[in-house]
C-alpha cells in the first residue's frame, strides 16, 4: 500500500471516473471533447518563470486585501453608527407597507401566517422567480455533472458499505417517513403558521437524502427517477405560472377569481397559498435531492 | 467613548453581521482553496441575513402570525424582512451549487483545487 490517504484514494478514483466519462462523451462529440490533460500535468513542472509583474503581484495581493478589507469595514461600521436602534417600534423600516400587510393581510389574501401572505400572494412574482432560479441552478449542476446514463456505475466502496450498515438502515426506516410527514406537514399548513412551501420542501428533501444514504441509490429509484424529477418540477413550475397568471390578470382588470380568501385559520382557505405552497415544495424538495444525488453520483435517480 | 459603546449596542446584531461579513470577505479574498471561497462567501450570504432580520425586529411585540381577529398592526413585527431573507437564501443556496458543481469540474480536469496552479495550468494548456 503506497497511497494510503483519503485524498489520494479519492483521487485515484476520481480520475478514473474522468477518462469514462471523456471517452462516452467524445464519442458522441469528438470536437467537443476535451483532451484529457491527465498524463501531462503532473509531470509538467509548475514553476513556470513568472515575469516581475507577476511576483509583486503574488507579495503584494495579501497586503492589498486586507487593506481593501479594512477600508470596507470602516465604512460598514460608521454605516452601522447611523443605523435606527435595534428593536425600536419607530424604525423607517416599519411603515405603511408593514401596517396593510399586517392590518388587512388576512381578510385580503385568507392567510393567518402574515410572512406566507406576503410571499406567496402580494408578492408571489418574486417567489415565482425564486423558484425558478432554484430550477435554473439545478439545470445548470444537471449540465455540469451529468454522466452518460448507461455508463457503469462507479465503484464506490465507501457507498457500498454504507449501503449495509444496518444501524443507519433502520435508523433511517425509522425516521426518514417520521421527517418526510414532517415536511408535508410543514407545507400544508404553511398559511395557518411557521412553515411553508420553502421550509417544507427543504425538509422532505432531507428525508429523502436520509433515504438515499441509507438504501443506496438503486432502491432509491422506485421512489425518484429522472422521469419523475422532471414531471414533478416542470409541472409545479408550470402551475405556479399559469395560477399567478390567472390571477395577476383578474386582479389587475378588476375581474372576479374563482379563489377567494375563504374562512381564515381553516386549512383550505387563502386562496392560491395552498396549492402553490405545495407545488413550491415540490420543486424544493426535488431540487434539495437532485443536488445531492448529482454531487453523488452525476445522475438523478 | 461610552456614547459610541452605547449606540454599537444599540445596533448590536448590524454590529455581528458587519464583523459576519468582514470574516467572510477576508476569507474570500486570501484564501486559494475555490472550496474555503464558497465558504467565505456564504458566511457573507449569512450576514446579509442577520442583518435583514434584525432590522424586522420590534421588541416586545409578536411573531407574524396573527392571532385571532387581532389584526393591530402595532402587536407584531415587521414581517417583510423575514419573506426577503427568504429569497435570499434560496439564490445563496443555488448560486452555491452552480460554484460547487464548477468547482468539481475544475478538479477533475485538474487535480487541484488551488487558483493559482489551475490558472497557470489553463495558461500552459492553451499556450499562454
Amino acid at each position: 500500500m503506497k497511497k494510503t490517504g483519503f485524498l489520494e484514494r479519492l483521487r485515484d478514483w476520481d480520475a478514473d471516473r474522468f477518462d469514462l466519462t471523456e471517452k462516452t462523451a467524445g464519442d458522441m462529440h469528438p470536437d467537443l471533447s476535451p483532451k484529457p490533460l491527465k498524463q501531462e500535468i503532473p509531470d509538467a513542472p509548475l514553476e513556470r518563470l513568472a515575469t516581475r509583474g507577476e511576483r509583486a503581484f503574488d507579495r503584494l495581493y495579501p497586503v492589498l486585501a486586507l487593506v481593501l478589507g479594512t477600508v470596507m469595514i470602516v465604512f460598514l461600521f460608521l454605516t452601522v453608527l447611523d443605523l435606527p436602534p435595534y428593536g425600536a417600534a419607530d424604525n423607517p423600516a416599519h411603515n405603511e407597507v408593514t401596517a396593510r400587510y399586517l392590518g388587512s393581510g388576512t381578510a385580503e389574501t385568507g392567510a393567518v401566517n402574515a410572512v406566507a401572505g406576503v410571499i406567496l400572494d402580494y408578492r408571489a412574482f418574486d417567489t415565482l422567480g425564486e423558484s425558478h432560479v432554484l430550477y435554473a441552478a439545478i439545470t445548470a449542476v444537471l449540465i455540469l455533472l451529468l454522466v452518460q446514463s448507461d455508463a457503469p456505475e462507479a465503484d464506490d466502496p465507501g457507498a457500498r458499505l454504507m449501503e449495509r450498515d444496518p444501524i443507519l438502515t433502520v435508523t433511517a426506516s425509522v425516521i426518514a417517513p417520521i421527517v418526510i410527514l414532517f415536511g408535508v406537514y410543514n407545507m400544508l399548513t404553511g398559511h395557518l403558521g411557521p412553515g411553508g412551501g420553502f421550509s417544507g420542501g427543504a425538509i422532505v428533501g432531507a428525508g429523502l437524502i436520509l433515504l438515499s444514504f441509507a438504501f443506496g441509490p438503486h432502491r432509491m429509484k422506485r421512489i425518484v427517477t429522472f422521469r419523475t424529477f422532471r414531471i414533478a418540477s416542470i409541472s409545479a413550475l408550470c402551475f405556479y405560472s399559469v395560477s399567478k397568471l390567472y390571477s395577476f390578470f383578474c386582479g389587475a382588470n378588476g375581474l372576479h377569481t374563482i379563489f377567494s380568501p375563504g374562512t381564515p385559520s381553516r386549512i383550505l382557505s387563502a386562496g392560491l397559498i395552498l396549492p402553490l405552497n405545495i407545488a413550491v415544495g415540490v420543486v424544493v424538495s426535488f431540487t434539495m435531492y437532485g443536488l445531492y444525488s448529482l454531487f453523488e453520483r452525476g445522475r438523478i435517480g | 467613548m461610552n456614547d459610541f459603546l452605547m449606540k454599537l449596542w444599540d445596533s448590536r446584531f448590524a454590529v455581528a453581521a458587519v464583523i459576519l461579513f468582514a470574516v467572510g470577505f477576508v476569507t474570500l479574498l486570501l484564501h486559494r482553496n475555490l472550496i474555503k471561497k464558497i465558504i467565505g462567501l456564504n458566511i457573507m450570504d449569512t450576514a446579509a441575513y442577520l442583518l435583514l432580520t434584525s432590522l424586522g425586529y420590534i421588541e416586545n411585540r409578536l411573531s407574524p402570525i396573527l392571532r385571532g381577529d387581532d389584526t393591530d398592526p402595532a402587536h407584531y413585527v415587521n414581517p417583510l424582512p423575514a419573506g426577503l431573507v427568504l429569497t435570499g437564501i434560496v439564490v445563496s443556496v443555488s448560486v452555491t451549487a452552480v460554484l460547487l458543481a464548477l468547482t468539481i469540474r475544475l478538479y477533475r480536469r485538474y487535480h487541484s483545487l488551488n487558483v493559482d496552479e489551475i490558472y497557470k495550468m489553463a495558461q500552459k494548456e492553451h499556450g499562454v
